[in-house]
């Protein structure tokens, strides 16, 4: 594996997310303080820090699931205002979880066509009966499912049930449903998280290969540190709800607050 | 003369393009749809192929290495190089770097075609160390985006070049073709090195051709048969079958999605010609007997009730024999319930006619296959004789046998046992190695397979080991080691095993287990494992292999020439027995006098009596890093019979 996900011929843009003093608290638990930081297009960002620093609430912010008592997000160049789910889905934004969210009674193929309902025109009933241009609809969509499976290599489990898929596919399923929505940015939460070293390699690859076949911006939560340097471009250290540091993987490496975070300090 | 025209691929290509343009020639399933191309579009994928390489400098005589799974466009590289006077050398798709060096080296290889960037990286490193390969063509681009330097292309570039090139010289090609000639070397195969370094075999059109025609002939192929082509290129098998005989017949080949869909898409396809070495067989068997294990009760009495039925009378049925008028009632009631969907899901509904070949067959293996209704025979051969000497006849097939000689194969028996062949499907020499060719083929002709053999009463070649492998017990007994170990190899929960005794006054045998089916068997009994290791050390698993090689000794003892090789004390391994770690050969035969050699301190504690021994042992994982494996490795007795009380048992 290539080190570093700024080789290549990879040309990193403008900023397409910008998040300016986000405060979030839940009653008297700062989760997040006055946090600062951009992601430009088709860059790699990570967010790393300890347990409990904030990193989820972090995307939950970015994904609207928590609103930031203060602070901007701007996406896309335009100021946003409190938005749900929903909205942060139209607009672009889709996400894995850390506790795969799929649907574990059914088909890898069913489960990744979901992600695409958000594409979807004909309305519930049509689709049901599956009439004339719902058909062409759902063909259209099958074909660009059957795209993304070749891509993350799940040919074989097309129709074989999520629930009885190991933890590793199961995470790819999961990142092939988000990717399914064709996002403009996407997060990742944990993805490589209690999978074995193999499974890790093979995430690695796909998270690489979606950022450089598809241009797709990608933000991540990960605990492996030798994943999160070799892969992001630029790092972003939470710790307490506080930015520590921000930079590339070497300046981040090199950082004293960041050493202290993760090595502890005699205080 | 008709055959004068077609006895070059070429041109056999070209007189189907002609005879049944609008045949199905090759399909591949590509995101989850079956793509078609017909004999006509194939004609033209050759033929832009073809002139692109030719664009790009290849020269009459060169090699074309190629190397991944089986794709449509793989196979046509290797029409288009002969096209043009080249000779095709496809390569194990999972050698490492080094691998491919020493043939790319070897061979002197200018061009090579690879699958996907997995391979392209692989050339890329060999080419720092053999500068001779100018050219890397590849066939799926995803991945190679970035991949700036000019001698990588993709196979699209290459055939866009040659279909500029045949706009402006469109007789170019046609000429090309006309020079071909029969005595041409149409493909090298290295083999796989079971001793010593690989040698590249080179097999001229004119020998595959015989063979190809030789086996159509045999079993009655038409230009309708439908083959799954997922073994690997570099075999020889499937050469022959997949591309020999697909050519000379004219009939379709069929290339799954990936190497994981097999089952799936052999489901979809329904081959009517089928090809498998008996590991494919071993495995499905395996995973059709976890599946039973697994299922309500109903139906595994079903199961077992009509296997039984089938074990009685199966066979028979099928080779026309008589049976009893009850049997076969019974029989067609099982095939209703159990046989047929057991047939489809196997995707074998279709099967007319089944091959295995490349290591022993176990008789309980191939007899289930065939009870159930298949028609699996077997076949012997060798890369060297174009894997074309002896074919089973329908009806007339026995199990431990591997038929009669095929029509054109002349077999003679030497003194030392050792099988000699001389046939119009032989390989012409080993690349650059006179004085292997010269030790393999004597003044009269005769291939020295280096198989130990005898003909039965009925005329059927039997093949009982490697000759160099048959060896003796102190006692003067004779021993087979292949023999042994394939006993032990039938039991589903053994996956490997291999056997010492030369010289000794016992047998050992180290083994492997099957980590799919034990560790379905250790969940199904709550035994928690972690891994491999773990799990072959626990005594539970310890006892239910012992339980096996003692069934395997009491078979042992009913043969008066076998009875003295029953395995007396036997110890399960730390870890598979691996390609990569040079213990296997890229077709999994196990590489013996290697084995025993890296884990001589575990074959000391065998034979002198110690209840366990202490091991560590370097394995090297795909991606080129090694790390280490050990364990301490408890060893057993086993309950062996003399020949009398077996008998009785029996």
């Amino acid at each position: 594996m290539t080190t570093a996900g700024a080789s290549g011929g990879k040309s990193i843009g403008g900023v397409v997310l910008d998040l300016a003093g986000i405060s979030l608290a839940f009653g008297g638990v700062r989760a997040l303080q006055n946090v600062s930081f951009d992601v430009r297009e088709h860059e790699i960002r990570a967010i790393i820090g300890p347990n409990g620093a904030g990193k989820s609430s972090m995307l939950n912010v970015i994904n609207g699931v928590y609103h930031p008592q203060e602070g901007t997000v701007t996406f896309n160049g335009v100021k946003r205002h409190d938005v749900n789910t929903h909205e942060a889905a139209e607009q672009g934004i889709a996400r894995t979880f850390q506790n795969i969210a799929l649907f574990k009674g059914m088909s890898v193929l069913d489960n990744i066509m979901t992600g695409r309902n958000l594409r979807m025109k004909s309305g519930l009933l049509a689709q049901a009966i599956r009439i004339g241009p719902a058909e062409r609809e759902e063909l259209q969509h099958r074909e660009a499912v059957e795209r993304i499976i070749d891509f993350l290599e799940i040919q074989a489990y097309r129709k074989t049930p999520v629930g009885r898929l190991p933890y590793g596919l199961q995470k790819r399923v999961d990142l092939a449903r988000a990717l399914a929505m064709e996002p403009k940015l996407l997060l990742l939460d944990e993805p490589m998280a209690g999978m074995n070293v193999e499974e890790k390699q093979d995430m690695c690859r796909f998270i690489l290969d979606v950022n450089d076949q598809f241009g797709t911006t990608i933000v991540l939560i990960e605990h492996d540190m030798g994943v999160v340097m070799d892969i992001s471009d630029r790092v972003v250290v939470l710790d307490y709800g506080k930015k520590i540091g921000d930079g590339t993987p070497d300046e981040v490496r090199g950082n004293q607050a960041v050493i202290d975070a993760y090595l502890g300090v005699s205080h | 003369m008709s055959d004068r025209s077609l006895d070059t691929f070429p041109r056999l290509l070209l007189q189907h393009a002609a005879v049944r343009p609008e045949h199905p020639a090759i399909r591949e399933k590509d995101l989850g749809i079956w793509q078609t191309w017909n004999w006509s579009q194939v004609a033209a994928e050759v033929h832009a192929l073809a002139c692109g390489l030719a664009e790009l400098g290849f020269r009459r005589g060169d090699s074309l290495a190629i190397i991944g799974d089986n794709r449509p466009r793989l196979y046509w590289a290797m029409t288009a190089a002969q096209c043009l006077g080249g000779i095709p050398v496809p390569m194990y798709q999972d050698a490492v770097a080094q691998e491919l060096e020493y043939v790319l080296q070897d061979a002197g290889i200018r061009f090579a075609i690879a699958e996907d960037q997995e391979q392209v990286d692989k050339l890329i490193e060999c080419r720092g160390r053999s500068p001779g390969l100018e050219h890397i063509l590849y066939d799926d681009p995803r991945g190679l985006r970035h991949y700036q330097q000019a001698y990588i292309r993709s196979l699209d570039a290459v055939q866009e070049l040659g279909r500029g090139r045949s706009a402006k010289q469109p007789e170019f090609i046609t000429a090309e073709i006309e020079q071909g000639k029969a005595e041409d070397v149409a493909i090298m195969l290295y083999t796989s090195g079971t001793t010593g370094k690989p040698k590249g075999v080179c097999i001229t059109h004119a020998a595959l051709i015989n063979a190809a025609r030789g086996g159509c002939g045999f079993d009655k192929l038409g230009p309708d048969e439908e083959i799954l082509s997922y073994l690997p290129m570099a075999w020889v098998g499937d050469n022959l079958f997949s591309y020999a005989q697909s050519l000379l017949a004219g009939f379709t080949v069929n290339c799954p999605e990936s190497g994981e869909t097999v089952m799936t898409d052999m489901r979809e396809i329904g081959p009517t010609y089928y090809f498998a070495p008996p590991r494919v067989f071993e495995n499905l068997l395996t995973q059709v007997m976890i599946r039973i294990e697994d299922a309500g009760a109903v139906k595994r009495w079903m199961f077992h009730y009509f296997m039984e039925v089938a074990r009685r009378c199966g066979a028979e049925i099928l080779d026309g024999k008589h049976v009893a008028a009850g049997d076969r009632l019974l029989y067609t009631l099982g095939n209703v319930l159990v046989y047929g969907p057991l047939r489809n899901v196997l995707g074998m509904s279709r099967v007319r006619v089944a091959y295995t070949a490349g290591a022993a067959i176990g008789p309980d293996l191939f007899r289930f296959y065939r009870s159930i209704g298949i028609n699996l025979k077997q076949l012997y051969g060798s890369t060297e004789t174009c894997a074309y000497v002896c074919l089973q006849r329908d009806g007339q097939i026995k199990l431990d046998t591997v038929g009669v000689p095929a029509p054109g194969v002349e077999i003679k028996i030497a003194d030392s046992g050792e099988v000699l062949v001389k046939s119009g499907a032989m390989f012409k020499e080993y690349y650059k190695r006179p004085d292997a060719t010269a030790e393999s083929i004597d003044a009269a002709g005769y291939f020295h397979t280096g198989d130990a053999g005898f003909f039965d009463a009925d005329g059927q070649l039997k093949i009982i080991d490697r000759a160099k492998d048959v060896g003796k017990l102190a006692n003067g007994a004779i021993y087979a080691p292949n023999y042994i170990e394939n006993k032990l190899k039938f039991f589903s929960h053994i996956k490997e095993a291999v056997a010492f005794g030369h010289g000794r006054d016992m047998v050992c045998a180290f083994v492997n287990i099957d980590i799919g089916a034990v560790g379905n068997w250790a969940e199904r009994r709550n035994i928690p494992y972690s891994g491999y290791t773990d799990l072959a050390q626990k005594p539970e698993v310890y006892a239910l292999v012992r339980e096996c090689v003692e069934k395997a000794n009491a078979e042992l003892a009913l043969d008066p020439a076998l009875c003295a090789s029953q395995v007396h004390r036997f110890l399960i391994l730390h870890k598979e027995l691996d390609p990569d770690d040079d213990e296997l050969t890229r077709t999994r035969k196990v590489r013996r006098s290697f084995i025993a050699e890296k884990y001589g301190v575990l074959i000391d504690a065998l034979y002198s009596g110690k209840a366990s021994q202490f091991i560590e042992t370097q394995v090297k994982f795909e991606d080129g890093r090694t790390g280490k494996v050990s364990a301490e490795l408890r060893i057993e007795e086993v309950k062996t019979y003399p020949p009398a009380t077996a008998q009785k048992a029996a």
